[in-house]
């Protein structure tokens, strides 16, 4: 077969009635065929690993479609509209069921006896333990990631025979099951990579990078950087229930305004991560689903470190002049969920919440009189240029705002390269917008994160001695435990008391469809694919 | 021998001229690239790294030695052809500029294709009836062409023609995916796709080309219609012209027979620099049409601060630029027999 | 007898009579001159005329289409658009000046060294110009800008940088020619020195044809302000400056707000045309042998 005929056969193939399509204005989408469906994308993947160094987020979409965890979540409806994982139901994927020691320090899984790689090998616990193994040894955001769920050393990970995988913990948490259900832990044929291992590469990275070896519903079909990516179905899937469409493509386009003209006239089905404002407007016509991401805030981060900051009437009163209305319709276009105007009683632990904060300049101009700082000062506003869409209206709004209560800002432009470096690594900025989301849904771990000291996302560079102890104490705690709630009722106080970040609102993801159905939101913010049809 | 060839000679002592230019480009490009904000160690290192493994990564890469010493390993790197490793593609340099460049250079011929097409008419139009409103008609819309920027232009075409009317393709890129771009022979799909016979291919490459074409022509039209315009202004009022209009021959022959020809050089001379400019112009055009080359490359590569991306891109065009200076200059002996490679 | 009627010695064209006798010529040139005006006008007091505050935000006013109230309509924020087009005329004027005049000169005085004195000054200048122009113009910005950060000084030395090459070799060739001639020689065996000989008699001979590239190279500068604007590297916000502007407003156009982008479009365009008519214009004044 010369390589035209074969040519010339895929396309006929691939989608059906190929010759129609060049005429694609004149029909509606659903004529395309239900074997393939497009999804157009702002951001570009840039590695089919995850556990490579410098991959980006956008690429672990790759790792959730392309490979199998051990375990998933479930699925539950979203009060609006629209599907989104249910962090509550855990539910089998390479597993097909797992024990738990009574102690809690052992975790039995036994695998599903004809889960197979896409060469057609067994997937076998040791399989399971290489990849896991790999998962700890690479270091930086997949190894923090797995440590979160207490899986630190190659040594907890034990392979008793091909069907049967051990975890030892070091102590009980309640993190540790949803820990392994997020895009880090995947299975890799490791017989595969091996053989593409190198004495300088020992976890191939090299290989993986450009050709996954999984056993994912999707396999790459092709991969053009910067451009397109093309998944392409694995029926052989036992992970879940076999995806509909047999070719999903993943096209690359930057301009957020030829996207949305794509979506409009349904030559792509699924726009992905929309600005908030073509949701708003795309809602009448279009599927749009507006998901509110959980355990994600938007907030203004006044640093500690900065003089006036230091003082709690000067960062209540900025709470009390921040226009918070005007900012959710500026920059959210109503999408998320609003979290001012709340009470000041705490009287649950559901997170995010609403803070007592509103907007009353009256009121902030007396905290201000208070204050050591009534003359006002200047101060920068950093926002970043990869955020710009939510946090430049969202600065110039606030700027205007605090200079009625005598503070003088000027917005200061990061680029991309540079913001994770001054914001979170060197925390030299004075006064800042932050959007960090914690992939596992529990406030013990976003208060982990943002508020402990020294730690990555507490870019204000906040300490609070009883702040420390209650995180230690119900980070790891089962969320059931008489002591769990208390303990977070207080944490909310303390630090909805002293304001190191002052939530703005809750973002939303927003995807709008034009022909696809299925859509389900997630944690990781990424498309899953799997879930997708025509319709 | 040398002396016995001197279009050989000419072409050797060009090359040499442009050494010290390329030696200048990459000191440039080095130094610039040094200054840029972020640090690819932080990138590198991945989300969620703290100070320790940043330091880690910058070791590893080398980034803690001094500027000369990672300037000498840059040059000892280059002289190897090794442009080093792409931060966010992961791939080689090289490799990544191979892909992309044909895009581009796709792009911004077919726009210049375009624009002599319509310009040089134009230019002749308005040089035959100088002062007439029909010259001013000329001028006014050329200049309007390039008074606008081209992502202005770009955006604005696609709004009407893809949004509104419905008649120019989803600006995708390079290629609807449903069709499999043609086996790379140039990279350039309209070459490789004739090549191929494969005329369904060719049609849905040169659909995706026409409106990023366009928006780049409309932006070098007006260099080139000015030039068309005053070369022939100033061939048709010379002696030469004169005398054949005297001998009685027919208007058309003057006008592309002679004045035409004598005129070639400026036009070409413009065009040269046209291109060059139309490729720096391409950035802005790529990116509104997410256009697969090297100008959104770069820009990519420059906002996350991609070292070894935006040394190769710079270093890519560069080299480009002193290859069509060199074909141009030949391209004169060609037209212009009168300038000769002998002493002055 | 012969009729001694003093014949009337033919008018000296002047040079007010030959500009005008081009304006009448070429309408076209009349009409740039007009808009020319109009821009310097609204640059020097347009801030102070303008109906609405520039940086005024409103934000339950936000995204309102053309009215009588607002006359180019309202942006995403609630701020009048008119006002900002009107304001950004002063900040885009300047840049476009301040960095063809800081090119002009430096241009200037190296091309001058270079083609007076030749020889080592003329091949290094020659080399360096042919490194900064092997550079594709807006990357070598683009790089300039991202490197140093963007302020608006920055974009004015970028800018100003890469347009410099055209200047110093325009006058160095300009220099060159004249170098030798007869009243060279002749002011310099009065006693000039070098520099005296320079600045007086060569160098004004220089300036008509960089008035020209003067023009043209205003209207480019506010182009690739805008183009550094529309990936990132423009002005900071809120600053009114048309190429933000129009690259912040073209993500409105295909959800069908568009007067963000087409208005200070228009402007822009209008600015950048004005430009380039206005050099057309002087170099049919300047030498009538160039028109193009």
């Amino acid at each position: 077969m010369t390589d035209q005929t074969s040519r010339r056969n895929f396309l006929k193939m691939g989608a059906a009635g190929a010759s129609m399509l060049p005429f694609l204005r004149a029909l509606p989408a659903s004529a395309q065929g239900n074997d393939t469906l497009v999804v157009v994308t702002g951001a570009t993947i840039n590695s089919l690993d995850l556990h490579r160094t410098g991959t980006n987020r956008a690429s672990y979409q790759v790792g959730i479609n392309c490979y199998d965890r051990l375990l998933t979540f479930g699925t539950k409806e979203v009060p609006g509209n629209g599907l989104s994982y249910d962090y509550a139901v855990v539910e089998p994927e390479l597993a097909e069921s797992w024990t738990e020691s009574d102690d809690g320090l052992t975790l039995t899984f036994k695998l599903k006896p004809n889960a197979t790689f896409w060469d057609g090998r067994k997937v076998t616990a040791a399989d399971v333990k290489w990849s896991f193994d790999r998962a700890v040894s690479v270091g930086g955001f997949p190894s923090v990631q797995m440590k979160a769920g207490g899986l630190e050393r190659p040594e907890q990970f034990i392979a008793v025979d091909d069907e049967t995988f051990v975890i030892k913990l070091d102590r009980p948490s309640k993190l540790t099951i949803p820990d392994l259900a997020v895009p880090v832990p995947y299975i890799i044929n490791s017989v595969e990579a091996l053989a593409n291992a190198t004495e300088d590469d020992p976890w191939a990275l090299d290989y993986l990078h450009t050709t996954p070896a999984g056993s994912g519903a999707y396999k790459v079909a092709r991969w053009n950087p910067g451009e397109q990516l093309v998944y392409e179905r694995n029926d052989d899937w036992v992970g879940g229930p076999l995806p509909t469409a047999k070719r999903v493509v993943i096209r690359e386009v930057s301009s957020p305004a030829t996207r949305r003209a794509l979506i409009e006239r349904g030559d792509v089905q699924v726009a992905f991560n929309i600005p908030d404002k073509d949701a708003a407007e795309l809602a009448d016509s279009l599927d749009v689903f507006s998901t509110p991401v959980e355990n994600c805030i938007h907030c203004l981060c006044p640093n500690f470190s900065f003089e006036p900051f230091q003082d709690p009437d000067v960062r209540k009163a900025i709470a009390y002049a921040v226009p918070y209305e005007d900012i959710f319709q500026a920059a959210a276009f109503g999408r998320g969920l609003p979290l001012w105007g709340g009470s000041e009683k705490i009287t649950d632990t559901a997170w995010p919440r609403k803070t007592q904060y509103y907007t009353d300049l009256d009121k902030a101009r007396e905290h201000m009189a208070k204050s050591n700082h009534a003359d006002g000062f200047d101060v920068p506003l950093s926002i970043s240029l990869d955020l710009a869409s939510w946090m430049e209206p969202t600065a110039l709004l606030i700027q205007e705002a605090l200079g009625k209560i005598g503070i003088n800002v000027t917005i200061e432009k990061i680029p991309g390269a540079n913001w994770r470096t001054a914001v979170l690594v060197e925390k030299r900025l004075p006064l800042h917008l932050e959007n960090f989301g914690g992939w596992l849904n529990t406030p013990d771990y976003y208060f982990f994160w943002a508020y402990k000291d020294g730690h990555l996302f507490n870019s204000s560079n906040y300490r609070n001695e009883e702040i420390e102890a209650l995180v230690d104490a119900s980070l790891h705690m089962p969320m059931d435990d008489p002591e769990y709630a208390p303990q977070i009722k207080r944490m909310f106080e303390i630090a909805l008391d002293e304001l190191p970040r002052i939530p703005l609102y809750q973002p939303a993801l927003n995807v709008a469809t034009n022909g696809a159905e299925g859509y389900e939101f997630w944690f990781h913010r990424q498309l899953d694919a799997r879930v997708l049809k025509a319709g | 021998m040398l002396t016995s060839f001197p279009r050989l000679r000419a072409i050797l002592l060009r090359l040499a001229q442009a050494i010290p230019v390329v030696i200048g480009v990459v000191v440039i490009s080095f130094l610039l690239t040094r200054a840029l904000p972020g640090d690819p160690a932080v990138y590198f290192a991945g989300v969620a790294a703290d100070e320790a493994s940043i330091e880690e990564t910058r070791v590893a890469m080398g980034l803690d030695k001094s500027l000369p010493v990672q300037f000498v390993r840059y040059v000892g790197d280059l002289l190897q052809g090794d442009l080093g490793q792409s931060l966010s593609s992961g791939r080689p340099v090289a490799t990544d500029l191979a892909n992309r460049l044909p895009a581009s250079l796709e792009l911004t011929l077919t726009a210049l294709i375009l624009a002599v097409v319509i310009a040089v008419p134009l230019g002749i139009l308005a040089a035959t009836r100088p002062g007439t409103w029909v010259d001013h008609l000329c001028r006014v819309v050329v200049t309007a062409g390039v008074s606008l920027p081209t992502f202005f232009t770009g955006i604005l075409l696609i709004y009407i023609f893809y949004y509104l009317m419905g008649i120019a393709p989803s600006p995708l890129g390079r290629l609807d995916f449903i069709y499999l771009s043609p086996d790379h022979v140039t990279g350039f799909y309209l070459i490789d796709a004739a090549l191929m016979g494969d005329w369904e291919t060719w049609r849905g490459a040169a659909k995706q080309l026409v409106l990023p074409a366009a928006t780049l022509a409309l932006f070098t039209l007006a260099p080139i219609a000015r030039m068309t315009r005053a070369a022939m202004l100033t061939a048709l009022s010379s002696d030469y012209i004169r005398t054949a209009k005297a001998a009685g021959l027919s208007n058309g022959t003057v006008l592309y027979r002679y004045a035409f020809r004598n005129s070639l050089l400026p036009v070409v001379t413009t065009l040269g620099m046209v291109f060059s400019f139309a490729l720096g112009a391409n950035v802005l055009v790529e990116k509104v049409f997410a256009w697969p080359g090297i100008g959104s490359y770069a820009v990519e590569a420059l906002v996350v601060s991609d070292y070894a991306a935006v040394q190769g891109f710079v270093l890519a065009m560069a080299l480009l630029f002193v290859a069509l200076n060199l074909v141009i200059d030949l391209l004169y002996t060609t037209i212009d027999p009168r300038i000769g490679f002998g002493a002055q | 007898m012969s009729d001694t009627t003093s014949t009337d010695l033919p008018r000296q064209e002047g040079t007010l009579d030959h500009v005008l006798y081009v304006l009448r010529a070429n309408p076209v040139t009349l009409i740039a001159f007009g808009m020319f005006a109009f821009l310097i006008l609204s640059a020097l007091f347009g801030p102070a005329l303008v109906p609405y505050d520039p940086l005024a935000t409103n934000a339950s006013n936000a995204l309102q289409p053309p009215s009588w109230a607002h006359w180019f309509g309202t942006d995403q924020i609630g701020r009048d658009v008119f006002s900002r087009v009107i304001v950004a005329t002063r900040l885009d004027l300047t840049i476009s000046v301040a960095a063809v005049a800081i090119s002009f000169v430096v241009g200037s005085v190296l091309g001058c060294i270079a083609g007076y004195w030749g020889g080592w000054p003329d091949i290094i200048l020659n080399r360096f110009l042919d490194t900064i122009m092997a550079f594709p113009l807006f990357v070598l910005a683009m790089g300039i800008v991202a490197a140093l950060g963007n302020t608006v000084e920055n974009i004015i030395y970028a800018t100003a940088i890469i347009n410099m090459p055209f200047y110093a070799r325009l006058v160095r060739s300009e220099v060159n020619i004249r170098r030798d001639a007869g009243f060279v020689r002749a002011a310099k065996l009065a006693g000039n020195s070098d520099i005296r000989v320079l600045a007086t008699q060569i160098f004004p001979n220089a300036l008509p044809p960089m008035m020209v590239q003067v023009s043209l190279n205003l209207g480019w500068a506010i182009l690739n302000a805008a183009g550094l604007s529309f990936i990132g590297l423009g002005v900071s916000p809120p600053t009114a400056e048309w190429g933000i502007m129009v690259a912040e407003g073209a993500n409105f156009i295909v959800s069908g707000e568009w007067w963000l982008a087409v208005f200070p479009g228009l402007w822009l365009m209008f600015a950048v045309f004005t430009f380039n008519l206005l050099g057309d214009g002087l170099r049919d004044i300047v030498d009538p042998r160039k028109r193009t």
